[in-house]
């Protein structure tokens, strides 16, 4: 239960991070509702939990926070990617790709295939 | 980086206390707000769409605190709270808290104070660059039965030669007089190889030390000299390089001031007081013509080279020696056995205070852990009363694990209070402590509260807090809720899990109480039976005062260079001290003729008829005048004493003692036997005999050399026949102790004006300060024995009036049954007593250890002794019954009616 919120939240930062990438300076609905639109269910339900990850990026020096008036002109807290954050994302998504590269490798390779 | 950032931006959040919880309070509402019109948008009606984003969102409380938990750094936060609620606790009970912290205090403070003994002597006992590789070189000759027998010129050119040192040195100690201020004074000097200093790596003050690389022959005028000296003599004069003094009326230049710090390595107080350096080169005079087999009585000290262990260096000495005694034969005679031994120099420094200073240190720990279990017991005690507020919080939801947390947090703010208070009490207790340590103790380093001790004192604390935190603490973590919460509601009676701990640790603390007090109980005895050995001479009413005549290297400055000289002084000034105010008798000696006096004169013996041992045996000698023997009431056995015509006309003679005859005499008569002293670690001012000195008397052993032995051979020559340069003047009489030292002084001066009186001392001090190392141990040692005494003896009043208070209901229906009084006092005595006996038990097993480890430090008794084991043990017994006694009797007056009604 608990390392599923841990890979949760490690995905959820690298998720945020990639969408501030994407469509610039965001609010936390506007990223929470990207998110959902393309992860599907994973952001249904506890949308909530994305707060205190944007805290720790910003704790971090990943991303930086301002007000702003959203788009029915109220205010919002506005988040955008920073230089580190930029760099963090180009580290983080080789990671990633590598990580998931070697394990498709794994799923692919069948008991026969091994010499 | 990235962690480093973010726990930066944690601990600034944690240290501001800020908590930005308008900000996430803000954004919940603008996300919320935001899905809302989105469900609106989506066809919902308004109180749908707010339901289904308020669900979409998850629980804010958890959102929340996961925030908050990110904001900040939640153990600390705990562990603030934790503290906050300890101190709150504390404060709630201060006669508890006041008692706990005391203890504490008490136990740590000893214990810090014992180790920064240790930390200055055993740990950090050279304060010198790289001081692990300073060694001291020794020469051997187990053939012959000489150890440590002094080098000669040639072997330390080969050690120098070696390659195993970076420096070799050789050192020969003496003191002399330093005239030319208002009063003559006595200086202890040290002559060195010039590379002394450097060796040891230590800058002067002010002006400059030797050149190592010095190869003037014989003594140079240079002097450097301490910064005792230079503010005894120079008045700390800023200008003080070029000028001069005067010593054994000999003119030096001073060059250099070491810094107020410095002390020489040497193995005597008398060697670490030295005050005056003079650059040495022993290849010409006054050193001896080289030759292999003249062992001079000087010492070898070296500083190996960078990375070379003793280990490795003594393998290559090794090989040297070996290859020596291989090229030079003659020199080497192999029943000789020639080694040489390479002592790390911490070693040969605190070598043999070590046992003392490590069992000081035991047995302030075990005052500690007996503090520890007392605190344990009183925190068990209020556990007790507190089971209640445990199982309600832990019925309320709280883990144990934070319970736990939270009572080992209240046993550490306790223990480091506890420290603190500790140190500050070192603090305060430091100048009497210092006045505590015997001189001898080797010190280079000033005692000091440094981060060592500090350190040392922190870990103490939060060991001790542990140590008796964990007892409640694992109590609170395994307590039965609904048992707790059930039985509390009536008065509060603890578990019989908590009254079995309780016993546990009174059984402890006696043990440990018991092993502290047949240690104590042991020096006790080494320390009586010391103190009341009889001594062979009476130091009662005897003073003596010493005074040295000048030895200048210039021949002719030398007024007292031969006998017939210094005899016609040394009778002179007997005449005149007879005349001083009190004294009945007067006596003159040389200086190792002071009763237990440090300094040792060892000389060559040779027997006559046994000339052919290559290495002659060593004997301890001194001169003394007629008078000396009866003077100390020393008897003579056979043969007869000096008399005033035993001078440098009549052929020379010797006294010697029942030692000596039994050692190289044993079933002959000693009488008209001859003998020949000499070419011993002398020093300046002896001569070696060189006619045959007939030996005339045997005198009875006396305890002059040491307390502890008895038996030391030593031969007694005639004064006015060799007459030495460091004199002793004995008085006895009806002496006045605070007058005698002016008196004698202007008595000597009277005689001669350019000489120093010095280490005036009345023999019944002498003795005492014999004794202080021993007397340090046995008072430091004793003093915790009693400590831990008490403090068992309040563990176990603690736990009986706790066993008492808990039956009162029971006592009160057997004795409204019927049971006697004396019944119900003899039960809970024997309840007592069965604690203390156990205890005892487990306290001689361990008493049995720890006093064979300790018997280097006995004298004359076992480390087994039945007395002390038993005596101690009734002792304790009897404290433990006394203690146990109050509580009984209260008890026994238990009124039935009262205590059935109470509940």
């Amino acid at each position: 239960m608990k390392q599923k919120t841990d890979v949760l939240q490690g995905t959820l930062a690298l998720m945020v991070l990639k969408t501030l990438d994407v469509l610039g300076s965001q609010h936390g609905y506007g990223i929470a509702r990207r998110i959902e639109q393309i992860s599907g269910d994973l952001l249904a339900v506890n949308q909530g939990t994305l707060y205190p990850v944007l805290l720790k990026l910003e704790q971090e020096g990943a991303i930086a926070s301002d007000w702003g008036a959203s788009e029915n002109n109220r205010r919002a807290r506005f988040y955008r990617l920073t230089k580190e954050g930029r760099k963090q994302l180009q580290v983080e998504t080789q990671d990633w790709e590598q990580t998931a590269a070697i394990i498709g490798r794994f799923f692919e390779v069948k008991a026969e295939d091994l010499p | 980086m990235k962690f480093l950032r973010r726990f930066l931006a944690r601990l600034k959040n944690f240290a501001s206390g800020r908590r930005d919880d308008k900000r996430l309070r803000e954004e919940m509402q603008e996300h919320i707000a935001l899905q809302t019109e989105e469900n609106l948008r989506a066809g919902m009606n308004a109180e749908e769409a707010r339901r289904q984003a308020v669900m979409k969102f998850g629980g804010a409380g958890t959102v929340r605190e996961d925030y908050q938990a990110e904001q900040g750094l939640p153990v600390f936060e705990n562990l603030l709270q934790d503290s906050r609620f300890a101190i709150r606790m504390l404060a709630k009970s201060p006669g508890f808290a006041a008692i706990a912290i005391l203890t504490m205090a008490l136990g740590i403070g000893a214990t810090t104070a014992i180790f920064s003994l240790v930390d200055a002597t055993l740990l950090h006992p050279l304060p010198f660059p790289h001081p692990e590789e300073l060694v001291r070189i020794e020469d051997d000759l187990p053939g012959a039965g000489a150890t440590d027998a002094g080098v000669s010129i040639p072997e330390f050119k080969d050690l120098q030669r070696s390659g195993i040192f970076q420096y070799v040195v050789l050192e020969i100690f003496g003191s002399a007089n330093l005239t030319g201020a208002s009063q003559p004074s006595r200086m202890q000097y040290e002559g060195v190889s010039p590379a002394y200093f450097a060796m040891l790596g230590v800058k002067p003050e002010l002006g400059q030390t030797f050149d190592p690389q010095d190869q003037t022959p014989g003594f140079t005028l240079d002097v450097v000299i301490s910064d005792g000296l230079w503010k005894r003599a120079f008045g700390s004069d800023p200008h003080v390089v070029g000028r001069s003094l005067r010593a054994d009326n000999d003119l030096y230049r001073v060059i250099g001031v070491m810094p107020p710090g410095f002390r020489d390595p040497g193995r005597t107080v008398g060697e670490r007081n030295t005050e005056q350096w003079a650059a040495l080169n022993f290849s010409d005079d006054p050193a001896q013509a080289p030759s292999r087999n003249v062992r001079l009585p000087l010492e070898t000290v070296g500083r190996l080279k960078p990375g070379v262990t003793v280990a490795a260096a003594q393998s290559q000495m090794d090989a040297l020696v070996a290859s020596l005694r291989e090229q030079f034969p003659g020199d080497y005679p192999a029943d000789n056995k020639w080694t040489v031994r390479l002592v790390p120099l911490k070693e040969n420094l605190v070598g043999n205070v070590r046992q003392s200073l490590i069992l000081l240190l035991g047995a302030v720990a075990l005052v500690l852990l007996i503090g520890c279990v007392n605190v344990a017991n009183l925190l068990l005690a209020r556990a007790s009363a507190r089971s209640r507020e445990m199982a309600v919080r832990q019925a309320l939801g709280a883990p144990r694990k934070r319970l736990v947390r939270q009572l080992l947090t209240e046993s550490l703010l306790l223990s480091l209070l506890g420290g603190v208070a500790g140190l500050v009490i070192v603090f305060c207790m430091k100048g009497l402590l210092l006045r505590l340590i015997p001189e001898s103790l080797p010190r280079l380093n000033d005692l000091s509260i440094n981060w060592t001790v500090m350190l040392f004192a922190l870990a103490t604390s939060i060991a001790a807090g542990i140590i008796f935190g964990l007892a409640p603490a694992r109590q609170a973590g395994r307590l039965n809720l609904t048992d707790t919460l059930r039985t509390e509601g009536r008065g509060s009676k603890g578990s019989r899990q908590q009254t079995r701990t309780r016993r546990v640790l009174v059984v402890t603390e006696f043990a440990l109480s018991l092993v502290l007090m047949v240690a104590a109980g042991l020096l006790l005895r080494s320390f009586w039976d010391l103190y009341k050995a009889p001594l062979g001479f009476n130091p009662q009413r005897v003073m003596s005062v010493q005074l040295w005549l000048p030895s200048p290297n210039d021949p002719k400055a030398d007024i007292y260079g031969t006998a017939a000289q210094e005899a016609v002084f040394a009778r002179e000034l007997l005449r005149r001290s007879r005349l001083l105010p009190g004294v009945q008798e007067a006596a003159l000696g040389a200086e190792p003729s002071i009763p237990l006096h440090h300094d040792r004169n060892l000389s060559a013996l040779i027997v006559e008829g046994r000339e052919t041992q290559k290495q002659p045996p060593t004997v301890e000698r001194s001169q003394v005048t007629p008078e000396y023997f009866h003077l100390l009431e020393i008897p003579l056995l056979r043969g007869r004493l000096f008399n005033d015509g035993d001078d440098e006309k009549a052929p020379q003679v010797a006294v010697i003692n029942q030692a000596m005859a039994e050692t190289y005499w044993r079933g002959e008569d000693p009488l008209g036997k001859r003998l020949k002293v000499g070419g011993g670690r002398a020093g300046v001012g002896q001569r070696a005999s060189k006619t045959w000195i007939t030996i005339v008397g045997v005198v009875a052993d006396a305890r002059t050399e040491s307390l502890a032995n008895a038996s030391v051979p030593l031969i007694y020559l005639s004064l006015y026949q060799e007459t030495p340069k460091e004199l002793a003047i004995f008085l006895r009489g009806g002496l006045n102790a605070s007058a005698i030292p002016k008196e004698v002084q202007a008595m000597v001066q009277s005689v001669d004006p350019e000489l120093p009186v010095y280490g005036a001392q009345t023999l019944d001090d002498a003795v005492s300060a014999s004794l202080e190392q021993r007397r340090f141990s046995m008072a430091i040692v004793a003093t915790f024995a009693i400590t831990a005494l008490l403090l068992a003896a309040l563990g176990i009043y603690g736990v009986i009036s706790y066993i008492v208070s808990e039956r009162t209901q029971e006592i009160g229906i057997r004795l409204a049954l019927g049971a006697r009084q004396g019944t119900i006092l003899q039960m809970v005595l024997r309840q007592g007593l069965g604690l203390a006996m156990a205890g005892a038990g487990l306290g001689l097993v361990g008493s049995v250890i720890v006093s064979n480890l300790m018997a280097g430090l006995l004298y004359g008794v076992m480390p087994t002794d039945p007395l002390t084991f038993v005596g101690v043990t009734l002792v304790l017994t009897a404290v433990a019954l006394a203690a146990c006694y109050i509580p009984a009797r209260r008890a026994m007056r238990v009124d039935p009616m009262i205590a059935l009604r109470y509940e």
